[in-house]
């Protein structure tokens, strides 16, 4: 079935209200972006007025060591989190595929730890480290993994645990709901017939449900790395990306540029470059994603 | 393996339980009681830091705030999307994979990529801290998403559907009205709640774009509580859990269709 004129200017007619809603809002923003980035503008100096400076932003920003700090920095967190609530949400997702019983509870839960604020999930973390009696650093130290009175948000080191459990306890449902809809595509049948053959459970794991896994392991993976490369919230909660800035990621520092150093030609710079990092990451996942969408035709 | 597994889930599920409940039960507890690890439990349990959060704190503004910008981005993110997602999921037409494609791309920008150029915008129009002014901008995420998900929905429908419409004679929008919505309302309400999920709990934007407590939504509102000499704790516990209450009781109420949709679209978390 070809589509007739009437049915394209139809079709053009439904989705053109949304998507010139997103070039608004998205897309002539984002031309903007490099645009200023490519200026001077200093909010704090509006005399200066806005002159052409080409690629001087970003040459800065090369030059910037608290720039790169925090690029690194946002690489490592998110390499660490996103291993921690793979592993953690591959658990989850088996025990949600076996547990028949106790799968309505660990979906509530679930679902729970998903729709809680970054902010709430931010701040209770920080109240279960914070002084020297929360309850978690209490605890840690109990188990003598700390020294008593161990103030874990003044040590540029130990200020990352709170963050990483706050962000994994939030997010790690997530990457188990999306492992958990790839473990029940599955053929149960090829159980049966390896545990027929002898393999016990281990090789089964490792035989047929990692393998055949990996598609929706890669995109969790893809998808909680780019989510963890933008984070913002729980840091700002959490530390400020304090002490000093030995916990400040790039969305943070490029936040601070912007609206409170108000240099809003060099906060647009990192803003492109954030993009562009990102740009990569996405455009994996689109083709993972994008084809498994173009392959269920209706 | 599957005894390992099941103890394994069993101390992650308690583990995963226990901020929200220590998040409870320390809202109760008195200010002097707060940081008693071991006392908290035991009670006695008060309303003071309740009481504070709406008596001293006028915490409805925030409620208001977020309900006001979330339910109305919602309601145009939906109306706009769901228009927009019948024609991607129903119709054939050139170039609706490469709007697919180009939807799904706009929603991994990241956030903080637009907030240089979206606040010149909302200063120029004189929209920052206002209630439009965080509509806008979270259309950016919200459009997107509504798409996405409604166009997954949409596809599930049988296909015949508008075809069997047709010869019946009914012109296109009376299909749309009498038998395409009311198949595909169940889809458009679970979108309509994750969207608002978003909305409700977003946090760059509305700090970004509001200057005051007038306009600051209740994710801005908990994490900028200052007390006079320290941390008021018992109030932002408070805070949190009122925060928390209306999305965790939506997600709960419509939990099967939830976990669907969220893995169906595969695209937000």
């Amino acid at each position: 079935m070809s589509a007739s004129p009437s049915e394209r200017r139809e079709a053009w007619l439904f989705v053109s209200p949304a998507i010139a809603t997103i070039a608004a809002v998205a897309i002539i923003p984002m031309a903007w972006t490099v645009w200023e980035s490519l200026h001077l503008h200093d909010l704090r100096m509006p005399w200066l007025g806005r002159p052409f400076v080409g690629a001087d932003n970003y040459l800065e920003a090369f030059g910037d060591e608290r720039f790169r700090d925090a690029m690194a920095r946002t690489f490592a967190f998110a390499a660490a989190s996103v291993s921690l609530e793979l592993v953690i949400g591959l658990i989850f997702a088996l025990a949600m595929s076996h547990a028949l019983r106790a799968r309505a509870l660990i979906r509530v839960l679930v679902l729970m730890a998903w729709a809680v604020p970054t902010v709430v999930a931010a701040l209770v973390w920080r109240f279960m480290f914070e002084g020297p009696s929360g309850v978690a650093g209490s605890l840690l130290a109990a188990l003598g993994v700390v020294d008593a009175g161990f103030s874990w948000f003044v040590h540029p080191v130990a200020a990352w645990v709170p963050i990483l459990l706050a962000d994994a306890w939030k997010m790690t449902p997530f990457v188990a709901l999306l492992l958990l809809a790839g473990l029940e595509s599955i053929d149960p049948s090829l159980y049966d017939a390896a545990r027929m053959d002898g393999a016990g459970a281990w090789r089964q794991f490792r035989e047929i449900t990692l393998p055949l896994l990996r598609p929706a392991l890669l995109v969790a993976v893809l998808f909680r790395a780019l989510d963890a490369f933008r984070v913002f919230d729980v840091i700002y909660v959490m530390t400020g990306g304090g002490p000093g800035t030995s916990t400040e990621p790039i969305s943070l520092y490029t936040f601070t540029t912007l609206l409170q150093h108000l240099r809003f030609g060099y906060g647009s710079a990192l803003s492109v470059l954030v993009f562009l990092t990102t740009f990569v990451l996405a455009l994996l996942y689109i083709r993972l994603v994008g084809r498994n969408l173009l392959e269920a035709k209706p | 393996m599957s005894r390992w597994v099941a103890r394994g889930a069993a101390a992650l599920v308690a583990l995963s339980a226990f901020p929200l409940a220590w998040m409870v039960v320390a809202s109760l507890a008195p200010e002097t009681r707060l940081f008693d690890a071991g006392g908290v439990w035991r009670g006695p349990f008060v309303l003071d830091h309740y009481r504070a959060l709406f008596d001293q704190r006028d915490f409805w503004v925030p409620i208001r705030n977020s309900f006001i910008v979330a339910g109305s981005t919602t309601v145009f993110a939906v109306a706009l999307g769901a228009a927009c997602a019948y024609a991607l999921a129903r119709m054939r037409f050139r170039g609706r994979y490469a709007l697919l494609a180009f939807v799904l791309a706009v929603s991994m920008f990241p956030q903080i990529s637009l907030v240089a150029p979206l606040y010149l915008l909302l200063r120029e129009a004189g929209l920052i801290n206002t209630y439009p002014g965080l509509v806008l901008p979270y259309l950016t995420f919200a459009m997107p998403l509504t798409i996405w998900l409604l166009v997954g929905y949409f596809r599930q429908l049988p296909a015949d559907l508008e075809e069997a419409a047709a010869i019946d004679g009914a012109g296109r929008l009376r299909t749309l009205v009498e038998i395409f919505a009311p198949l595909a309302w169940p889809g458009i309400a679970t979108t309509a709640i994750l969207t608002f999920v978003y909305c409700w709990n977003e946090f760059l934007f509305a700090l970004s774009f509001t200057l005051g407590p007038e306009r600051h939504t209740v994710p801005v509102a908990i994490a900028l509580f200052r007390g006079q000499y320290q941390v008021p704790w018992g109030q932002i516990l408070a805070a949190a859990v009122v925060a928390t209450a209306p999305v965790v009781l939506l997600v709960i109420a419509f939990q099967r269709r939830i976990t669907r949709g969220l893995t169906a679209g595969a695209v937000k978390g």
